[in-house]
């Protein structure tokens, strides 16, 4: 790969999507249209997490990458060899020890603190795409602050079900103005988006869109006076390490459909394992 | 003497703008917090720091309003040669650079729109004193409050109500910059208080 | 006993050499040249050029030839590639009415300057397999003669001397740049023709078809298909003129649509417009029948709801490169959402009465 730029993309392409993440900073949860690029994989694998990374990574970084908590699910494998090969940075999986993290569906369990980002794959950025599948709608429900729609949705759902049937990709505001999508993260993840030491940074590709939110910047999951968000996970505690604070991954573990749980974030398990935590299915 | 316009370039452009690029994002993401930026020696009166926020994010793709005494040959060349970014008036501009006194009124640069309030001017104020002290600020990036010295208060407290439309500043000094964007609230930073408000 | 599935580094580079072995096939069969493909899969390599904006036959044989035949995967190269490429600068506008035409018919008029040529075409083939290729492909030598000299003039040009269609004046304003610039609704004409050129040509050809089924149906003929090559000019400032610096093989296709007048224009003949890169017929002809369908706003014309005519639906669905990945990205692990919607079918289930039993036996 020497026959490529350092962390891949040429520079007018990292300069086009730094001058869209510093417009994300400066109006955060509003959706900064960008150029995005083909990459060398495929749309809807990363590529708008990719491109953000590859505009913000230094040499002397170190680079976590998780998808669904894990550092080593496929994907993770495949964009963390991509970085070392094309920007020689540092990897890690030490949630701690990492500078810039690339996620997909997950934030990590341990708190980020400053000096940190966190980069988010999202596939669909729009919040409102799935009630409103046009654009130049959507974008002129963002310009008016128009949000009865999602409110409405949620509401139908609350008089159906009894409450908000929607699990993961949950909405949120932020700073009060713009409604956001927070990637396809499960709502247990949603309170950790606000108040946030480290920068988060969203990316997707294929949409060419780039959003964010600075540290500490106010995020509120849509919810109604009666019917307050609640983050929800499995009621049980992960088998391998014991953690009750952790959100977890089921398993299907026998032909009888004998079930275990286990926390999603590997490293979080890993380091209470480590330090002798202990669940009732370990060894 | 000026500096020769095929000097005082990144050396090496890739990871030097990395790094300056880093600055300008957090400087961004954290208001009030100044940060050290490096690898430009523009021609005067062009600041080092004012000098690699645009060797970092100009080139042909985006169009320059060089502010006062900015507008120079000397600059003018070192900008061209360096980004290519083609010098438009203040109404055209992505960004603008110069001293606090030669960039205004604010009202003649474009705020954004509501569909798209990212197409709004990125304002370079150069050597404006810097210092973590000044008006108060509060907003997204800052925990609880953050200060920073600002040329005046109204004219950002104006920019402000026009959130999410509005101006984001970048201040430059020497190797340093601050930034402000456009959600920042400010005030006038209350007497004692300032001890207390450190840079977070 | 669980235990966390590790080794990810290692499957995918066994999957790699699984990969390359399956692609070099039996080692008994020789092995594939790049330009064989490009001179005897000649219109894979169009294909590939077109959709992966990239006009470099040996590149597009190369990634035919390291995508095992899978035209989408290779124009995903293609792209992949072209994309780290620093640009140098703009051509001229090229022009088709110089085009060394090597195939050049008309459906409107029987007979016309510049004549027909049918040129290398399937059209009137009888699709029939050829069993003798399977042993042998070597053919004669075709009949030729000397191209006639000139210009080959276009059809609608005719029309335009009598009025009978649209006017479509030059316009030097710069194209927007579909590569370099966001998508962004509403699209004008020339951002549109931009990403239909590179459309996949299965979803073009789909859309096209379904307007002369009646889904937004406007009628229309060819007026004039021409393939062959142009000279591909650039302005250097150094030097203060242009000079020629390649040469491109183009499909061009005009529609006359047929037009009985609206609100806003009097009765005449419309165009539809394709160009595409390549000997690439369907596609052209695809591409100007969508063109002129999404043209239903500026003409006057009633918005008849066809997909056709939906120029978000079209432009947002008609990039391969995009369609596949985002399709293709649902084999990635979604376990986390997975969960977080199994919890809620069961607390929902729960709630309705149902399933007591088997969440008891947990």
């Amino acid at each position: 790969m020497s026959n490529y730029n350092f962390a891949y993309l040429d520079e007018q392409t990292k300069r086009m999507i730094r001058r869209a993440i510093l417009k994300g900073l400066a109006i955060p949860g509003y959706q900064v249209p960008f150029a995005s690029r083909e990459m060398p994989m495929p749309y809807g694998w990363g590529t708008g997490g990719v491109q953000v990374s590859a505009a913000v990574l230094t040499p002397e970084d170190t680079f976590k990458v998780i998808d669904q908590g894990a550092d080593d699910t496929t994907n993770a494998v495949s964009i963390r060899t991509f970085f070392e090969r094309t920007a020689g940075v540092e990897t890690t999986t030490a949630t701690c020890d990492a500078t810039v993290i690339q996620t997909r569906h997950r934030i990590p369990e341990e708190a980020l603190q400053e000096g940190q980002i966190l980069v988010y794959q999202v596939p669909i950025p729009e919040p409102l795409r799935f009630l409103e599948p046009r654009e130049s709608e959507t974008r002129k429900m963002h310009s008016l602050e128009e949000y009865g729609l999602m409110h409405v949705k949620l509401y139908e759902d609350i008089s159906r079900h009894g409450h908000i049937a929607t699990s993961y990709a949950y909405p949120v505001k932020v700073e009060g103005r713009y409604v956001m999508d927070p990637s396809p993260i499960p709502k247990f993840d949603n309170p950790k988006l606000g108040d946030m030491a480290a920068i988060q940074l969203f990316g997707a590709g294929r949409e060419q869109r780039i959003y964010a939110l600075p540290p500490y910047t106010q995020v509120v999951s849509l919810d109604f006076e009666d019917h307050p968000f609640e983050a929800s996970k499995a009621d049980h505690p992960c088998g391998m390490c014991g953690a009750t604070d952790s959100y977890l991954d089921e398993l299907i573990v026998d032909d009888a459909g004998g079930r275990m749980f286990v926390c999603s974030d590997t490293d979080y398990c890993e380091a209470r394992q480590a330090a002798g935590h202990k669940g009732k299915d370990a060894a | 003497m000026q500096a020769a316009p095929l000097s005082g370039g990144f050396a090496n452009t890739a990871t030097q703008s990395a790094h300056a690029f880093r600055s300008v994002m957090e400087a961004m993401a954290r208001p009030g917090t100044i940060q050290d930026i490096e690898g430009a020696s523009p021609p005067a009166p062009l600041s080092p720091a004012a000098g690699a926020v645009l060797l970092t994010l100009c080139d042909t793709e985006t169009p320059v309003y060089l502010a006062g005494e900015m507008d120079c040959d000397a600059v003018r060349s070192w900008l061209s040669f360096h980004t290519g970014a083609p010098f438009v008036g203040p109404a055209q501009c992505m960004f603008a650079v110069g001293i606090w006194d030669a960039l205004g009124p604010l009202s003649i640069y474009p705020i954004g729109t509501s569909e798209y309030p990212d197409r709004s001017t990125t304002l370079i104020v150069d050597s404006a004193g810097l210092s973590a002290s000044g008006a108060k600020l509060k907003g997204p990036g800052i925990k609880d409050y953050a200060a920073l010295f600002l040329p005046e208060l109204e004219a950002f407290q104006a920019n402000n109500l026009l959130f999410p439309l509005g101006l984001d500043f970048i201040f430059t000094k020497g190797s340093e910059l601050a930034a402000l964007p456009r959600s920042t609230q400010i005030s006038r930073l209350d007497s004692k208080a300032g001890a207390q408000v450190g840079a977070s | 006993m669980y235990v966390a599935v590790k080794g990810g580094e290692r499957a995918i580079e066994n999957a790699h050499a699984w990969l390359a072995e399956e692609r070099r096939g039996d080692k008994g069969v020789a092995e594939l040249g790049v330009a064989q493909i490009r001179e005897q899969l000649a219109l894979s390599v169009n294909r590939v050029m077109a959709e992966g904006s990239l006009y470099d036959p040996d590149l597009a044989a190369l990634a035919i030839k390291q995508a095992r035949g899978d035209l989408i995967e290779a124009i995903f190269l293609i792209r992949a590639y072209r994309t780290t490429l620093p640009r140098f600068g703009a051509s001229e506008p090229v022009d088709t009415g110089a085009m060394a035409c090597d195939r050049r018919i008309s459906a409107t008029f029987k007979d016309l300057p510049g004549g027909q040529v049918l040129g290398p075409t399937f059209d009137y083939t009888h699709r029939l397999l050829d069993f003798k290729l399977a042993a042998d492909g070597e053919v004669a030598e075709a009949p030729s003669r000397e191209a006639a000299a000139g210009d080959v003039p276009h059809v609608t040009d005719f029309l335009n001397r009598e009025g009978l269609i649209e006017q479509a004046p030059h316009d030097d304003t710069p194209p927007p740049d579909l590569t370099r610039e966001p998508l962004e609704m509403p699209a004008d004409r020339a951002l549109r023709l931009q990403a239909l050129t590179r459309a996949d040509e299965g979803f073009t050809l789909g859309l096209a078809y379904s307007t002369q089924r009646g889904y937004g149906r406007n009628h229309a003929f060819v007026g004039e298909l021409r393939i062959g090559s142009v000279p591909v000019e650039m302005d250097i400032p150094e030097l203060g003129f242009a000079v020629e610096v390649g040469e491109v093989t183009l499909t061009e296709c005009e529609t006359v649509n047929q037009f009985t007048g609206s609100k806003t224009e009097p009765p005449q003949f419309t165009r539809g417009y394709g160009l595409v890169f390549g000997q690439t017929e369907r596609k052209a002809i695809s591409m100007a029948l969508v063109d002129r369908a999404l043209r239903w706003e500026e003409l006057g014309e009633d918005n008849v709801g066809a997909p056709a005519q939906d120029a978000e639906f079209v432009l947002y669905h008609a990039d391969n490169i995009q369609a596949t990945g985002f399709l293709e990205h649902i084999k990635l692990p979604h376990y986390v959402d997975f969960q977080s919607e199994l919890e809620l079918v069961r607390k929902l289930r729960r709630e309705a009465g149902v399933d007591q039993v088997a969440e008891a036996a947990e």
